[in-house]
């Protein structure tokens, strides 16, 4: 019960939170030069006044910027998320397309930064200052230095040109047309590149949260008290460290899983995913207001909906949070 | 660094030459293999699929192989025709009659008919298709007195050259009855999904990801197409559609789709070719643009001293390569139907003469050897432009003329160049489509209406220029139109509202596996109905 109250409140208070996004990107793509139609004769090559006139009262732009962002809200009131400019098609309808691309590249890539960097992070913090904790500490610095289109390139050229075991890009093979768990696994092939490319950034940042929130832990009383009750290492670690240890590399989750979202632009470029990140890029430059906007709903829709569990899942794991005021 | 990139583009361009050419010679022999998948690149999503509705590369990439157009241009850059057999123009130029091609069929089975002809011209060219509605402006009917006839009647008179050189690009035809009382012609689902005569039937279009498209099994050319589907993969990523050509996932890509870098490295592996046949018809000149709204611009001397002041062989050579050459004028060399024998004034490198006109025009070296300061913007088309904003800026520094550049993007640069004038030189490129009057003229003409894209914004009207240009727009004598536009070039350079001082074809690299391939000058655009694929 005390746990549904605190759904509520959180949902109730996001609301405005989601309302008050949507205007600042509105405003933020008003500041832009140009709208759609200019980016439209910008694809064209060129076109007369009198068609960037027809063409603007059809995109519906030929009223002020207050009376488009006043249609805007109330359309999404009535959870319409308007019509987009560039593909032709309702908004939903574009976003749906794109998202189990991005879905599948997310889930993968963060279980692999996760597991990894939990790992990894655990075997450095119980091998501190030695080897075992130099190697990891120096492969995750070079990971997290790594430009991630850069590190994507190269990858690219080891494995699908040099060595040729993985496609060059793609989410299918589509000249061949599988159907089944071949497809599934050609699938699977085509993102293994993907995940890796974005998944090691990510595991050089968790590996470092957990080591250094692992080596806090170990230092506290009561690890100490557990060590003098005669419990062996493992189930010290285990149960009591690691636990107290994992509450920072949640939190970070919930931040970064919206960052995810938005920051695999650079990974679906060079990977020719069709993911949102490369949609709501897309959507800038070609000034589609609705396909944006639409972008950035659904992403703070996940983002609180991501946070709301971890929210839960603290309590899970430090029961103090629930109870505490 | 610059001596080994120089040095790459050279070796390249060397051998795209030499290895291109007697290799086509020899494989004119082979037999054509019938089937095979052929991959091309495409970089940039357009909004439509219909080349009746969007004049672009982008649309012809895909369009123009399932739709088809009434003329298009042969090997030598004649008009050659497709769904079109014949034409005839009256003598008075107001009348043009087309004799269209029996026993052609739609991809969903219904015959093409001259009432196809009709409702393309009126509700699209004249309507909606950009450059179409200012070349069909004039157009006032299209009678069609038998299914195979098609009568067009122009209020005034149509040069029927110029006519023949803007169809290949302007004159696609799409089917009467999937649009006609289906609505807004704009939102058809045939837009995305298109409705031909052409050698390939659409398939499927996933957004971001790839268009497909099958041999038309009831095609009109006898044994044509050979090649048994056509992908084109959605890669945005240069680099990353490089890696894929390498990696065997790409046979082709078009209009300069790599960098510069990347296209001299896959030029120097034999199992590419890359080089600027088969776009002849894509010419394009690198463009200097002047806003006359300020001052110092507004001076003749000003803008000639910044045209010497650049030392464009040197900016060719280093950065560009064998690809590009020094541009004389708005209509460019390839364009054999209208290249003027005489261009008028060049401005060669003279960073003297610069200094001495900026100095005579009254614009002495203030404090710190500047003279004035002026805003650049480049568009942000290719790589090109941005190297050659860069060069400007560094340029014009040496000469007291303080650049700043300013980047934006597409939509951006549009808006601030041609609807806002929030300008003072501007860098792009001028496309030129066969004909002046198809999109060159509307660079110079005045009076063209504020915020319509790559039309004279400068602020300059000059009405010699307009006369010559309303002159050549109606005149139906061959011989007298290109006189006419060696008039118009000798004036633009004379007068410099723009300068063009680097003239350019796009670059192809395709699979050396690719036969029949770059064979018409628009060759990118056109419908591969001959295009093969070796084992």
């Amino acid at each position: 019960m005390r746990i549904l109250t605190l759904a509520g409140r959180r949902l109730a208070a996001s609301i405005p939170t989601l309302v008050l996004i949507l205007i600042g990107v509105f405003v933020l793509l008003q500041f832009a030069p140009g709208d759609t139609v200019d980016a439209l004769m910008a694809q064209m090559g060129g076109g007369d006044a009198e068609t960037a006139k027809q063409l603007r009262q059809y995109y519906g732009l030929d009223v002020s910027a207050w009376a488009q962002l006043g249609n805007y809200l109330w359309r999404l009131v009535r959870l319409d998320l308007g019509f987009s400019a560039i593909y032709g098609k309702p908004v939903a309808t574009v976003i749906a397309e794109r998202l189990p691309a991005t879905i599948l590249l997310m889930t993968a890539s963060l279980s692999l930064a996760f597991f990894f960097g939990l790992v990894f992070g655990v075997i450095a913090a119980r091998g501190v200052n030695r080897w075992p904790d130099t190697l990891i500490s120096t492969l995750g610095l070079v990971f997290y230095a790594m430009p991630t289109f850069w590190f994507g390139l190269m990858a690219i050229v080891v494995f699908s040109i040099y060595l040729q075991w993985l496609p060059a890009g793609g989410f299918e093979d589509i000249t061949v047309g599988l159907t089944g768990w071949r497809r599934t696994l050609d699938i699977a092939r085509h993102l293994v590149l993907p995940t890796l490319t974005l998944g090691l950034f990510y595991m050089a940042i968790y590996l470092r949260i957990m080591r250094g929130s692992m080596l806090e832990v170990l230092t506290l009383d009561f690890v100490r008290t557990a060590r003098a009750k005669g419990m062996d290492e493992t189930r010290v670690v285990v149960r009591h460290v690691l636990r107290n240890a994992l509450l920072p590399m949640v939190t970070l989750i919930g931040l970064q899983a919206g960052t995810m979202l938005g920051g695999s632009v650079v990974v679906e470029s060079v990977f020719s995913l069709p993911g949102l990140g490369r949609l709501a890029y897309e959507s800038v430059i070609q000034r589609d207001l609705n396909t944006l906007l639409g972008i950035v709903f659904v992403s703070a829709l996940l983002v609180i909906t991501v946070n709301f569990i971890v929210d839960l899942l603290y309590a899970r794991l430090d029961p103090r949070i629930t109870t505490g005021s | 660094m610059d001596m080994t990139r120089r040095a790459a583009l050279l070796t390249s361009a060397a051998i795209a030459s030499s290895v291109a050419f007697p290799m086509r010679s020899l494989f004119a022999q082979e037999t054509p293999r019938k089937g095979g998948v052929f991959t091309v690149h495409y970089g940039a999503e357009q909004r439509q699929l219909n080349p009746s509705l969007q004049a672009s590369t982008g649309v012809y990439i895909i369009g123009g192989k399932i739709q088809e157009q009434l003329v298009d241009l042969d090997a030598a850059g004649n008009p050659v025709g497709v769904l079109a057999t014949s034409w005839e123009a009256a003598p008075d130029g107001k009348t043009i009659t087309f004799k269209l091609r029996d026993g052609v069929k739609w991809h969903d089975g219904r015959p093409f008919t001259s009432a196809d002809v009709q409702f393309t011209a009126m509700e699209m060219w004249k309507k909606i298709l950009n450059y179409g509605t200012t070349l069909q402006l004039f157009l006032t009917a299209v009678d069609t007195p038998d299914p195979l006839t098609a009568i067009f009647r122009y209020e005034r008179p149509m040069p029927l050259n110029l006519l023949l050189r803007a169809l290949p690009d302007l004159g696609y035809i799409s089917p009467r009855h999937i649009y006609e009382g289906k609505g807004d012609i704009r939102q058809n689902p045939a837009n995305l999904a298109p409705i031909g005569t052409g050698p390939f039937k659409f398939v499927t279009y996933e957004r971001g990801q790839h268009v497909i498209a099958d041999r038309n099994t009831d095609y009109w050319r006898p044994n044509a197409p050979h090649l048994d589907r056509i992908v084109w993969r959605v890669v945005t990523d240069r680099a990353a559609a490089a890696a894929q050509m390498e990696a065997g996932q790409i046979h082709y890509s078009p209009f300069s789709g790599l960098t510069i870098s990347d296209a001299a490295r896959l030029g120097k592996d034999k199992r590419f070719i890359v080089s600027t046949k088969g776009n002849e018809g894509n010419a394009r000149t690198n463009t200097i643009e002047f806003n006359f709204r300020r001052k110092e611009l507004a001076d003749i001397r000003v803008r000639r001293a910044i045209a010497h002041a650049l030392d464009i062989p040197f900016f060719i050579e280093n950065f560009l390569g064998d690809f590009a050459k020094r541009g004389t004028g708005p209509v460019p060399s390839v364009s054999t139907d209208f290249y003027p024998a005489d261009n008028g004034p060049q401005y060669p490198f003279d960073k003297k003469r610069a200094a001495a006109l900026l100095d005579e025009a009254g614009f002495k070296a203030g404090a710190g050897g500047t003279r004035f300061s002026l805003r650049l913007l480049p568009a942000p088309w290719g790589e090109d432009i941005t190297l050659f904003a860069t060069f400007i800026q560094q340029s014009l520094a040496d000469v007291g003329i303080k650049v700043e550049v300013v980047r934006t993007d597409g939509g951006g640069f549009l808006k601030q160049v041609y609807d806002e004038h929030a300008f003072d030189l501007a860098t792009g490129w001028h496309q030129y489509r066969n004909d002046p009057a198809v999109s060159t003229t509307v660079w110079y003409r005045s009076g063209q209406p504020k915020g319509a894209p790559w039309t004279n914004q400068w602020g300059w009207t000059d009405e010699t220029m307009d006369k010559i240009i309303d002159d050549a727009a109606t005149e139906v004598d061959a011989a007298k139109r290109k006189a006419l536009y060696g008039d118009f070039v000798r004036r633009a350079n004379t007068e410099l509202p723009i300068w063009t001082p680097i003239e350019q074809i796009f670059l192809t690299a395709i699979s050396a596996k690719a036969r029949n391939h770059s064979n018409t000058p628009r060759w990118g655009s056109s419908s591969w109905h001959d295009l093969w694929l070796a084992e």
